[in-house]
């Protein structure tokens, strides 16, 4: 393949920045935003939203911002992971602006709070830190290499992200919030970068060890327990306390990172098949003790059974989910003019793609799915340009888990697979998923500064071609 | 590391083709299934987001109406002018809990989603008015309704009157009766209306002139009475007849009684019908065997359901032994009739033995008055000729001027009618229904013919007659219709 120039230490000399293509891409990002706040105040109120000339200036800001640091900080980065970034982040500020204008949310809100706040401009305030964040994360990280010292602080803090909830109470069902006066956070989202951090730091160091030092049984290439089990008992921590917590979203996330970055630092396949079972066995083992868990399922098995029983509640969430986006049809009812509010909890955050599903139709859904494709699959070309292990494994683990986490949300709200809740990276509302989703994209977008950045000019001696490790 | 990789990559390829597979079927394969199940809360949001239609009596009197609610899902709520008189035939139509008989059949009309209003519809989005339903235009006369609601009172019973020239349906009462307008909406008081009318032991929500079916009693001598002329079993009315008295039921050891003394050996057929002599018409209908009988019965209606487009339940002369078939001819056994029916056996008598499909529907019509749709007289089936037909019609007509009927008797008007006195229970041991089938003639044909049953009343077991409780409310719809035409 023609990408072989780039995995040696040699680049192609003079690569295009791509700055100004990444310039027109945000320019269209922010206009096809603005351009779905004017549709949705026309379709529900008849006029322009007041707020629109604020809500353009805000995100012409945050996007101007955002390139401008990128222009200066990783001129050589991918130019589509920030425009894509963008427009979902934008368009997710509509929707949730728009779910705020709903009288059924609002009285539900009322009954069961006593008062209703809008979340459209708390997200604003929100994906302005989030912007901060990512620009803090390229200004001080000037080369990702960096990340590698700090492999087993990555892991502490996890480890102590992740126990934290325990401490606090739980909120709907799920133990999965650090509250902090105003304020609370879901360490989760911020776990999975650490996560991903202490993975790559420690799977450079061993792979080779875990790759050729290992013993076959029953056919699998098992590794020495030295080299592994380290990394096995952070993961199974992990996922026990997630269990605990009863945050299965999330437990599945680090698992199939787990399983991803294993297969790709030791290339061996018998990893997948190894994960598959496990994977099996653990739902299967989490599934019988679990009310929680046996009651999505059912819910999944038919999600409109539960009408004809008592139960009704146990599945109205999802079943009310799939008729949304069975009535936005091929081109959606339009901005502001659905019902997808009938959903009512979680409207605008784990079930915020019903609201794309009933609005924008099969239209809108195919784009926002090809956006998140390529938002993954730049990421992995990322790591494919990547020169060093480490880079490698750290954009293949956070893109990784990008993909798993969109399939798991998405796949759960049209009832691909069982609901297990999550939150849409950019689209859905909540603090902790914007902050953490644009400082992964920082990640990329430093790892893909990198390795797109030419080389300097190959020393003159000629021994240092000889030197080189050349890899398949 | 790049082998791996491009594995993932086609990984997370597959993750989100997975995806978009999903959401292909489920917007565009499943939509329609999904925006059509009953629990998709849409379904009622379109509803009720537009003034419906109306439904109209009279030729252009409107008995429903719309209501603007403070509801946030239902902007509209549905309200029924004298509600309870006209429910057995709109139906209702409620925010919680659906919708039922016109209110349902014709919703798309009423709600103006119907494909005939297409036009309308897109029209109304260019010009920006308000979305608006259709109206239906029954045949309902509301002279000949009220009479019949006012005459059962607080009776349990029903009454169906029909238009024997066309079939058109005049008047459709059922008592006890409830107020759609009481569950319309979506608040707790119409949650707590809607669970009294479900828990009432009257069961105000049946609509007794199309879904019960009763025995007929001696109402159905009429039918029998056809079959023998049909089958030319007897051809002369004032012939004697060949009717041992007592006469024993076939098979059995068990005689045929008679109500009391009347004068019924050897009686003729209008002698007969005059006394409601159960031995003749027993004796016909064993004669005629149990076949002819289900023959000239299914002729008259029976065995099928029947659409007003309202469905109508089945009534039932069925298939049986020789005493139950003789039993089943004098309208007791497992003879079963809705009011309906009844009222269609009557009406085929008196339009010369030509039956008319009934119908309630005269006309659909566009928000803005044009008509869609116009219903044709259609004819149902010829259960008699129109020699046999006028035969019958002097023998019932000597029921009311000589006979049981003499109740029914309207000044100027030659009305033919028959009483019926039905018994039911175990052992008859409850109180019997009393019926009473009519139709009244001017010099124009006849405009009117009409079945009335009252199930139950507080009269005592010996004053239940046809003659003495029905008749007098079949007489009432009979001289309302005649009036409103005058």
């Amino acid at each position: 393949m023609s990408v072989v120039t780039n995995t040696t230490t040699i680049g192609a000399i003079n690569a295009p920045s791509r700055r100004n293509t990444e310039l027109m891409m945000m320019v269209f990002a922010i206009a096809i935003s603005v351009f779905a706040y004017a549709n949705v105040g026309l379709a529900m109120n008849g006029k322009l939203p007041s707020g629109m000339f604020g809500y353009g200036a805000g995100l012409i800001l945050l996007g101007g911002v955002a390139h401008l640091v990128v222009r200066k900080f990783a001129p050589y980065a991918d130019p589509l992971l920030l425009p894509l970034a963008t427009l979902l982040n934008g368009l997710g500020l509509v929707l949730i602006w728009r779910l705020d204008q709903s009288p059924r949310l609002i009285r539900r809100a009322e009954i069961g709070y006593g008062a209703f706040s809008p979340d459209a401009p708390k997200q604003l305030l929100y994906s302005a830190i989030g912007v901060a964040l990512f620009v803090a994360v390229l200004m001080v990280l000037k080369d990702h290499r960096i990340l590698q010292r700090y492999t087993y602080i990555s892991m502490a803090a996890a480890l102590v992200l992740l126990v934290l909830p325990i401490f606090f109470p739980s909120v709907n069902g799920a133990k999965i919030w650090i509250s902090l006066g105003p304020f609370s956070i879901q360490p989760g989202e911020f776990a999975k970068i650490l996560i991903a951090i202490f993975f790559s730091g420690y799977l450079m160091v061993k792979r080779d060890a875990l790759a050729l030092a290992s013993r076959r049984f029953m056919g699998l290439y098992l590794p020495r327990g030295r080299d592994l089990g380290p990394i096995i008992t952070i993961w199974a921590l992990s996922i026990l306390i997630l269990v605990f917590e009863t945050d299965l979203g999330t437990s599945l996330l680090f698992f199939g990172l787990f399983v991803i970055m294993l297969y790709v630092a030791t290339e061996r396949t018998s990893w997948i098949v190894f994960g598959l079972l496990m994977s099996a066995a653990g739902a299967v083992g989490v599934a019988s003790f679990e009310r929680h868990v046996q009651s999505r399922v059912t819910a999944w098995k038919d999600p409109f059974a539960c009408y004809t029983t008592d139960l009704s509640g146990a599945c109205e969430q999802i079943s009310n989910a799939i008729m949304s986006f069975g009535s936005g049809g091929t081109l959606g009812s339009g901005w502001g003019q659905g019902h997808s509010d009938l959903i009512g909890f979680a409207a605008n955050a784990d079930f915020i793609l019903s609201t794309v599903g009933e609005e924008l139709g099969l239209a809108g859904m195919m784009a926002v799915l090809l956006i998140y494709g390529l938002i993954v699959e730049r990421g992995i070309r990322t790591a494919l340009a990547a020169r060093d292990p480490f880079g490698k494994l750290l954009a293949a683990g956070l893109s990784g888990a990008f993909a798993i986490q969109v399939f798991v949300v998405a796949g759960g709200v049209m009832g691909l697979i069982p609901l297990s809740g999550m939150t849409m990276p950019f689209l859905a509302y909540g603090g902790s998923s914007v902050l953490a989703n644009w400082a992964l994209i920082a990640i990329l977008i430093r790892i893909s500064d990198t390795a797109r950045r030419p080389a300097p000019a190959p020393a003159p001696s000629t021994d240092a071609e000889m030197t080189q490790v050349v890899r398949p | 590391m790049n082998k791996p990789l491009r594995r993932i990559a086609i990984f997370c390829g597959v993750l989100i083709f997975a995806l978009l597979a999903r959401t292909n079927y489920l917007q565009y394969v499943q939509a329609d299934e999904l925006n059509t199940r009953k629990e998709n809360r849409r379904v009622r949001i379109e509803r009720y987001a537009h003034e419906r239609g109306n439904i109209i009596v009279d030729g252009g009197k409107s008995i429903t109406g719309s209501k603007e609610t403070e509801d946030s899902d239902f902007k509209y709520k549905r309200v029924w002018k004298d509600g309870p008189m006209w429910a057995p035939v709109t139906g209702y139509s409620s925010q919680a809990f659906g919708a039922t008989q016109l209110e349902s059949i014709e919703d798309g009309i009423l709600t103006g989603n119907d494909d005939q209003l297409f036009f309308n519809r897109t029209m109304s989005m260019f010009t920006g008015d308000e979305e608006q339903g259709g109206n239906i235009v029954t045949t309902l006369n509301s002279a000949a309704q009220t009479a019949a609601f006012k005459g059962l009172g607080n009776k349990k019973g029903a009454v169906a009157a029909l238009d024997p020239q066309t079939g058109a349906i005049l008047a459709l009462a059922s008592t006890p009766s409830y107020d759609p307008s009481t569950f319309a909406g979506n608040e707790e008081a119409d949650t707590k209306a809607w669970q009294a009318l479900l828990k009432d032991k009257d069961k105000p929500m049946i609509n007794r002139a199309l879904r019960e079916t009763y025995p007929p009693g001696s109402t159905f001598k009429v039918v029998t009475a056809a079959a023998a002329l049909e089958n030319g079993l007897y051809t002369d009315i004032d012939a004697d007849t060949d009717s041992p008295l007592p006469w024993r039921l076939p098979q059995s050891s068990k005689d045929l009684d008679n109500e009391g003394p009347i004068p019924c050996k050897n009686a003729s057929l209008r002698e007969a019908l005059r006394y409601s002599c159960n031995t003749v018409f027993g004796k016909i209908s064993d004669d005629l065997g149990n076949q002819k009988m289900i023959d000239e019965a299914d002729k008259f209606g029976f065995n099928k359901e029947i659409f007003t487009p309202v469905r109508s339940n089945a009534s039932v002369y069925p298939e049986d032994n020789r005493p139950q078939n003789a039993m089943a001819g004098i309208g007791q056994a497992s003879n079963r009739a809705t009011p309906l029916q009844m009222a269609m056996v009557a009406s085929a008598v008196a339009n010369d033995g030509k039956l008319m499909q009934p119908y309630m529907v005269a006309q659909r019509q566009t928000p803005d008055l044009d008509v869609i749709y116009n219903h044709e007289k259609e004819e149902f089936s010829r259960p008699l000729s129109a020699e046999n037909a006028q035969k019958l019609q002097e023998m019932m007509e000597t029921v009311v001027k000589t006979g049981t009927g003499t109740t029914a008797q309207i000044p100027g008007v030659t009305v033919g009618g028959k009483t019926g006195t039905a018994q039911h229970g175990l052992n008859n041991a409850e109180k019997p229904y009393a019926w009473f089938i009519s139709y009244a003639k001017t010099d124009s044909g006849s405009p009117v013919a009409v079945a009335v049953v009252v199930e139950d009343s507080h009269a005592d077991r010996e004053a239940i007659s046809g003659g003495g409780l029905a008749a007098p409310i079949a007489k009432a719809v009979m001289k309302a219709v005649i009036d409103s035409k005058k």
